[in-house]
């Protein structure tokens, strides 16, 4: 089959490998329909997550149609289904399971003794992304093997387009959770840095779940325009100091809820203390650019909440975490706990209350992902989110 | 948008261009020479007649080091392609000086002057390239103001998930709520 195969920083290839077979009983192998670049995917192809190896296969946003099954997932799937698979790995029985904790299964990391003794403890393996997370092969590809399927599945119904369906996989549930923890009031200003497609689905997020005034942040016109279809008065960081701007909006206060839907990778050169992470970045003495969380941490209103749906990956430096203690802020943060959120996310869809295609700015064939990355990861052409097909032939456009 | 206007960064299937792997061997290549004219300037400026420039080579070795690193580090390396240009010329006339220095190393001179204007020629083809490629942003061409995503109309979705129940490891606790606050407020107020 065709898949896009991970040989090196910037380096991602179209290749041939070898289809998946079953391997374990609770395996399936679904025919992919659709899958999408996630902006966390950026981060592997600049390689500045560790844990990758060459050969590895990228992709963690995918959906499709079920075409083998294990028998231990038998009761749960059957060929034919029409599945959205989460970015997590679920086995759905261990104790963080059984509590929605999914994004930190105990059971299917099967490198669970790197994990542990990067992060202290493992978390849930993750498709495509890195051997940190299992090594699993992701679902950029033809066709993908999903590890524990009888839990690890959303099961969506036909005569709706895939375009409607695919993010429930990631980012839709990731910017649903990123504002679900912020706990928001009726009363609340909430600030999102970040106006890329997570970004953009937790700015919808904010505005279902009723926020008073949600702001913005972003530099580039194109995600800030569609910021503000979705509601939210924007602030671009390149004209205006997101620091004074905010508190104008918020009578000197300061939001009550930040949402850094940035991560590691914050503009390099948007700011001093980001070309100072960059520096150190190119000197392998930081891992992260954690400009939004020291804006977030500085800005936000005593007794507020962060939120961090973006990624993270190692160690960051210059945190202001004295702004935390004595503002008293809560931070939340984590992978998401995708199938947490997605039976409630899918009615919504199925509702129409939203239609998260909006977010999509590209449609190509497979074979065009590699240079798609490039176009994504340098915000050319006003690409917001790629959406891959494989199986189809040029001429795909959103 | 129509998927032409994409700008085909690279051969199809892959994510590198030639010209992207042709700038990471130029980023290389900068640091070697840098690190040669850092450490070992006076043997360079003996070997083409550069007779007293060594603090000059010194400094055009740092900034071959320099150079080198962003072109490495950097996502897009066509800026510091441009930069190795212009050093090529600054390196050009610097070594044409030679030229008229020391007759004994003419030849040797020369065949510097002949090896920096073929690598002036690969920076250009280079920079060039990589420039083309990157095309504009053409944010002009987009327009996403009419995405709002919601397909009854931004007004009827603001609030239309209020009834959601957050989950209790995520709502902020009982006794930290604002209207727990004000309640015990009024309770407090109203028993006085």
């Amino acid at each position: 089959m065709k898949a896009l195969v991970w040989h090196g920083t910037a380096d991602i290839r179209c290749e041939s490998v070898p289809d998946p077979r079953i391997e374990h009983d609770r395996d399936a192998i679904i025919k992919v329909t659709s899958c999408a670049i996630c902006g966390s995917d950026l981060h592997l192809f600049d390689h500045f997550m560790p844990g990758m190896q060459s050969g590895d296969i990228m992709g963690h946003e995918t959906m499709g149609e079920v075409v083998e099954v294990g028998s231990g997932a038998k009761g749960a799937l059957k060929v034919g289904d029409r599945v959205v698979i989460p970015f997590t790995i679920i086995c759905g029985e261990c104790e963080q399971c059984k509590r929605g904790n999914f994004s930190v299964c105990e059971r299917t990391n099967r490198n669970k003794n790197i994990a542990d003794k990067v992060f202290g403890h493992t978390t849930a393996g993750l498709f495509g992304y890195t051997h940190l997370t299992g090594g699993y092969p992701g679902g950029q590809a033809e066709y993908l093997r999903v590890p524990f399927a009888d839990a690890t599945h959303i099961k969506v119904p036909d005569g709706i387009p895939d375009e409607k369906l695919l993010f429930l996989s990631d980012i839709f549930p990731t910017g649903w959770q990123g504002a679900v923890q912020c706990d928001i009031q009726p009363t609340d200003t909430v600030a999102i840095w970040g106006c890329g497609p997570v970004g953009q689905m937790t700015i919808r997020s904010a505005v279902l779940l009723g926020a008073k005034q949600i702001i913005a942040i972003d530099r580039l016109p194109e995600r800030l325009s569609m910021a503000k279809a979705g509601g939210a008065i924007t602030i671009n960081f390149e004209e205006e100091s997101v620091v004074e701007r905010l508190n104008e909006l918020t009578g000197g206060k300061g939001p009550e809820k930040c949402i850094d839907a940035v991560g590691m990778e914050a503009h390099a050169t948007g700011s001093i203390d980001s070309i100072y992470d960059r520096a150190k970045q190119a000197m392998m003495l930081e891992t992260d650019r954690p400009h939004v969380l020291r804006e977030m941490m500085y800005v936000c209103r005593p007794a507020g909440i962060l939120s961090i749906p973006g990624v993270y990956g190692g160690l960051l430096d210059k945190l202001p975490l004295g702004a935390v203690m004595n503002k008293g802020l809560t931070i939340r943060t984590g992978q998401t706990h995708v199938n947490r959120w997605t039976d409630d996310l899918l009615n919504r869809v199925v509702e129409n209350q939203i239609d998260p295609s909006f977010v999509i700015t590209h449609t190509e064939p497979l074979e065009r992902g590699p240079e798609m990355y490039k176009t994504f990861r340098d915000k050319q052409d006003g690409c917001i989110k790629v959406v891959l097909k494989p199986g189809a032939n040029g001429g795909l456009h959103a | 948008m129509p998927s032409s206007l994409v700008p085909r960064t690279a051969l199809r299937g892959g994510s590198q261009s030639s010209h992207d792997k042709l700038a990471k061997t130029l980023g290389y290549f900068s640091i070697a020479l840098g690190a040669t004219e850092l450490l070992a300037p006076r043997a360079l400026c003996r070997a083409i007649g550069l007779n007293g420039l060594e603090p000059v080579v010194r400094a055009y070795g740092a900034r071959e080091v320099a150079t080198g690193v962003a072109i490495l580090t950097s996502h897009d390396p066509a800026p510091w392609i441009w930069a190795r240009v212009a050093g090529d010329m600054a390196d050009i006339a610097t070594v044409a000086t030679g030229f008229q220095q020391d007759d004994a190393k003419r030849d040797n001179n020369v065949l510097a002057l002949a090896a920096l204007a073929a690598v002036t020629a690969i920076d250009v083809v280079c920079a060039s390239g990589l420039s083309s490629e990157k095309g504009g942003r053409k944010t002009a061409l987009t327009d996403y103001s009419r995405r709002s995503g919601f397909p009854q109309g931004p007004q009827s979705a603001r609030g239309a998930a209020r009834n959601f129940k957050v989950p209790a490891d995520m709502r902020v606790p009982e006794l930290l709520r604002p209207e727990h606050f004000q309640r015990n407020r009024k309770t407090s107020s109203s028993s006085q």
